[in-house]
This record gives C-alpha cells, structure tokens and sequence, in this order.
C-alpha cells in the first residue's frame, strides 16, 4: 500500500512524460504527420516512413551502420581500460586521492555540450597542427605499430589496438562512470579471499584473473550496458534524427529513424547481454 | 646445504623486489601518462585564453602566451551574458537536481523495500525508461509540452486552451518532478541498489519502537542514504549542466549555458562585423574555447569540494548490488 504511494510521482512520470509518448512515436512512424491552424493531422500510411528511411533518404543508413560500428568498436575497449584504471585505483599507492581525482574528472567534462565542442574546436587542430615533435605527438602510436608487425600480430588486431591509443583521450574521457561502477565492486571483494591466494602462493596476476575478474564479472555487463546507452546522447544518427524532427518537420519520418535507431541499439544490447551473461559468475 | 638455501632465498626475494620495482614504475607511469592526457585539454584552454589575438598564429608560442592578454574572458563573458547565464544556468541544475533526488529517493526506496503487487513488472518499466535512446520520444515530448493539457484537466480551467510550456522550466521542473527527467531511471536504480543494501534490522527497530513508513524513510533511511543521495546530486547537476539535448530542445531562448556555449561564434561574430565580412574563424573557436573554460570552472570548484566525499561514496554506494 504505501509502496504505491513512494512510486507514485515516477507512475505519473512514467504515463505522462514516456509512455503515452513512445506510444506516440510508435504511432507516428507509421503516418503522415501535418500540423496546421487545426492541431495536429495524424493520417496512417503503413510503413512508407519506414521505406523512405531506409532507401530514400540519402544519409541515414550510413549514419546508422557508422554509428553502430563506432560502438561495437569503442565498448569493449572503454570496458576493459576501465576495468584496468579501476583495479590500478584501487591499489595503494602516494598520491592514489589526487590520481583518482583526476581520473574521475570527465565524469564532469566530457558529457554534453562541451564533449561536443570539444570535437568542433578549431584550437585544437591548430594546436595539433603546431606542434608535431612535442610530447603529445610522442603518444603517437606509429613505433608501437610497427613493433607489432614485426613480432607477427595479426594485422586487424595490431590496427585495432593501435587505433585505440590514438583515441587514448575519446576512452579515457567515455570511462569515468564505468571506472566508478568497478572501483565500487572490487572493493566489495572480500580481503579474504585474497589473503587466501597469497597464502596459497597465488601471484598478484594469478589472484587478479581468479578472484577479481570473475567477481566483477556481473558488472562487466552492467558497465557493458551503461557505456552503449551513454553513447546515446551524443552520435551522428541522433543528430540525423532531430535535423530530420526540427529542421525538416518530417515527424513521421523522424519517428520511423529513431524506432529503426532504437531496434538497432536494442537488439546489441540483447546480444551482447546473451554473450556475457553466459560467461558471468554468481558468487551467492 | 643451508648456506645454499640461503642464496637461492635471496635471489627469489630480490627477483620478487624488482618485480616489485618494476609494476610501481609502470603504475606511475601509466598514471602520470593518462593523468596528462586528462588534463591536457584543459591546460591547453587556459593557455588559449590568456593568449593575445596576436598569438594565435605565432609558431613559438606554444603554451606560455608571448603577449598575455586577458581580453578572450573579457569577449566571452559579454557575448556570452555570463553572469546571467551563469545565475540561470545555476537555478535550473539545481532545481532539477533537488527535485530529481527527492523523486527518484522515493521511487527508489518504493521498489526496495515497499514492495506491492506488480511492483517488479513497474521496475522492469524504470529498465525500459533507461534502454530507450532519448531521440525516439523527443518530438511526441516536445508536441506534448507545446500543448500541454494534462489529460485533458488544463482546458478545464482556463477555457478550453492548452498551455505551451515551451521556453520555461517547466517541461524540466514536471520531468525531474516526476523521476523521468534525462537518466533519472539510472538515479533510482542507484537507489534502489543503495536501500536493498541497508540491513532490515535498522527498519524493523524503527517500526517497533513505533515510526511509521514516512518518519523511518526521513529519520532513519535518507541519513543512511547520504551516499547514494551525494552521486545522484553530483551526477544530475553535472549532466543537466552540459546538457544540450534537451536544452536546446525545450528551452531556446532562455540563456543557459549550454546554448550559449554553442552559438558563442555566431552571436560574436555578429558583434565584432555586424554579420557583414567574415571574422576569422581561429579568432572565434579561441573566444569560444575560453567561454567553455569560463563554463566548466564553476563544475570544477564543486569538483574540488565534493569529491572526496564522492568518490568516498561512490564506493560505497553499491551501484553493484
């Protein structure tokens, strides 16, 4: 009873403010939408929005796939790198108050407008452009490529890793929540367990991939999923979708890009969710 | 026998030392390294912004400005209105912040401890509000709030007329109002996750020593919650700060930060040539950066006070579960 009194105002929410409107999105996808002197003119029409994104509009399945490869390139990265920090944070160490400071920073800076700008700014290609031979240029990572060849790594893999460490700056700042979410379940790893491996003779990287990483694992999923959805707010295919909404006033069409955009996003989220659960560890 | 023993011993010892060593140098390292790349883009702001005009092009001038000028803040705060802008910019973020804590506190303490029929398939409801990209129910949003009527309760009373909440706070106010606003579902997870920790002992003394559900969810839960409530602060104050996905889309010609922040090069660009000749683009990016430094040093001295309670909190928080 008093239940339904605490959940009440999100209730309201919920109806209000997202479900009458996912139902309306739904229902607009699959019509002409007008609005005059009137109100609005909802007219069906099947899926011709549907057709019309996908063959007619010129940019919208490129937008799309790019979209989604960004993604299934960047999460897993993010994911791991952050599981890295966080294990690296987590030990003791001078100064670990201020480098955990600063590793939690662009919790705060790289999220919305300014992450935006940020990738616009033409300082900063200036900048880039001054100073080859600086230390920044030394992160480069054109020795570290051809290291790699030459030790025989397989070529997609070798441009894979090293495509992530000229994109240090892009994981570093997406992974500041998921660096949070493992800090706070690694410290939730009883010391037991640990004190047990020491005395069995377990090595610092044997006790990581026995203890840490399997006790973790419910949030590699959890992290897996927060970093596909924070990469909601800020892509190419949601720009596309709102040019289409506000600047052209094609609401149907709009609609029918957004369900598309949200199958899409769903149906990762639902294989990769099967992938990892099968492979996580409960510990109770 | 024992002295070789012995030997053997030191050597292991002295292999485990360097080991040792060497992991500690690499953590530094590494640490200092991303440290770096972190900050990098902030440094490189600050020495843009008490760079002259005059410096811009000028190939030794790398981080130290030849000519220090302070007349990039001086542009920025007035394209920008700052000091309007900031006051505006200050009470939405913290109005949406205080209303979603409250909102999402209750939901969440709802779907933790109270429970009642049906109370899983409407928290099955709260994931959905999460999976859903933002996009796919921006524009039934924005029709809904240009004629908003309330189920219809509005016309009621003032003659038959929706109302247009556009250009005001109130699509923010009703949205983190009702715990819906931008991830408002990931702040009652949180929630929820943060009261299914706390032992159900403290609650069950509370009911005997005769509190009701609203005096122990005030005096004994919120208290024990202060965790949870200081990252969804953090984070909901912070992420309505920057936000330009719904700003823009609700609220255009209200001075926040974040539209100004984005038509900073135009509005100066008109300013400086009256929008007849081209200003030069660097020129206006430059003035933007520093607006975009002036933007993020109030989040940065908040920052510097609350985040060692943060990320003390965080850490218990038990987003884990």
């Amino acid at each position: 009873m008093w239940g339904v009194v605490y959940v009440l105002p999100w209730l309201i929410g919920f109806i209000l403010f997202f479900l009458i409107p996912l139902i309306n999105s739904l229902r607009f996808s699959f019509s002409k939408v007008e609005s005059n002197a009137n109100g609005l003119q909802v007219q069906f029409i099947g899926m011709d929005n549907y057709i019309n994104a996908l063959t007619v509009n010129t940019s919208f399945n490129r937008t799309l796939v790019e979209s989604i490869i960004d993604m299934v390139v960047n999460v897993p990265l993010i994911v791991i790198f952050s599981l890295f920090l966080a294990v690296l944070l987590n030990q003791k160490f001078r100064g670990r108050g201020i480098a955990r400071a600063i590793f939690f920073l662009p919790v705060i800076l790289a999220s919305g407008v300014i992450a935006t700008l940020e990738t616009e700014s033409l300082i900063e290609a200036l900048n880039a452009e001054n100073q080859t031979g600086s230390f920044i240029s030394g992160l480069r990572s054109f020795e570290l490529q051809r290291m790699m060849l030459e030790a025989g790594v397989n070529e997609s893999i070798v441009m894979y890793l090293t495509g992530a460490v000229d994109r240090i700056y892009d994981i570093v700042s997406q992974s500041g929540v998921q660096i949070l979410i493992f800090l706070a379940g690694i410290q939730t790893i009883s010391p037991h367990l640990y004190e047990a491996a020491k005395i069995e003779g377990a090595t610092g990287y044997e006790a990581f991939w026995k203890i840490t990483f399997p006790m973790v694992s419910p949030l590699i999923l959890v992290n897996v999923i927060y970093t596909i959805i924070d990469s909601f707010g800020n892509n190419e295919t949601t720009a596309l979708i709102r040019e289409v909404g506000f600047t052209n006033f094609n609401f149907g069409l709009s609609s029918a890009m957004a369900w598309l955009y949200f199958a899409a996003v769903a149906l990762i989220l639902l294989i990769s969710t099967y992938i990892i659960s099968k492979r996580v560890f409960y510990y109770d | 026998m024992s002295h070789l023993l012995a030997a053997a011993r030191a050597r292991i010892l002295s292999l485990n030392f360097w080991k040792k060593w060497l992991w500690i140098i690499v953590r530094f390292v590494l640490i200092v390294g991303l440290s770096f790349v972190i900050l990098y883009p902030i440094l490189k702001k600050i020495s843009t912004a008490i760079k002259d005009r005059a410096d811009l092009y000028s190939p030794i001038v790398v981080w130290i400005p030849e000519n220090f000028s302070l007349d990039n803040f001086r542009q920025a705060i007035r394209v920008m209105d700052y000091w309007e802008t900031l006051l505006n910019t200050f009470t939405l973020a913290g109005m949406t912040t205080v209303l979603t804590a409250i909102s999402c506190a209750l939901a969440g303490y709802g779907f933790a401890r109270l429970k009642f029929k049906g109370s899983n398939v409407l928290f099955a409801c709260v994931v959905l509000t999460i999976l859903v990209p933002p996009t796919t129910i921006l524009i039934p949003m924005y029709l809904n709030l240009k004629d908003f009527s309330l189920f219809g309760l509005i016309p009621l009373f003032n003659g038959g007329k929706p109302v247009n909440l556009l250009n005001s706070y109130w699509p923010f106010v009703l949205t983190s109002m009702t715990a819906v606003s931008y991830k408002a579902g990931l702040f009652i997870f949180i929630f929820r996750q943060f009261f299914r920790g706390i032992p159900k002992e403290i609650e069950e003394a509370a009911y005997v020593d005769g509190a009701g559900v609203t005096k122990t969810f005030t005096h004994i839960m919120l208290p024990n919650a202060i965790p949870a409530i200081i990252t969804v602060c953090l984070f909901s104050f912070v992420w309505q700060w920057n936000d330009s996905f719904f700003t823009t889309t609700y609220l255009t010609s209200s001075k926040v930060m974040s539209t100004q922040l984005s038509s900073l090069p135009h509005n100066l660009q008109v300013q400086l040539t009256a929008g007849v000749s081209q200003e030069d683009p660097f020129y206006l990016s430059m003035v933007q950066d520093t607006g975009i430094l002036l933007a993020i040093l109030p989040l940065i001295i908040i920052y510097l006070f609350v985040q060692r309670y943060f990320v003390e909190s965080v850490e218990r928080t038990g987003i884990v579960g």
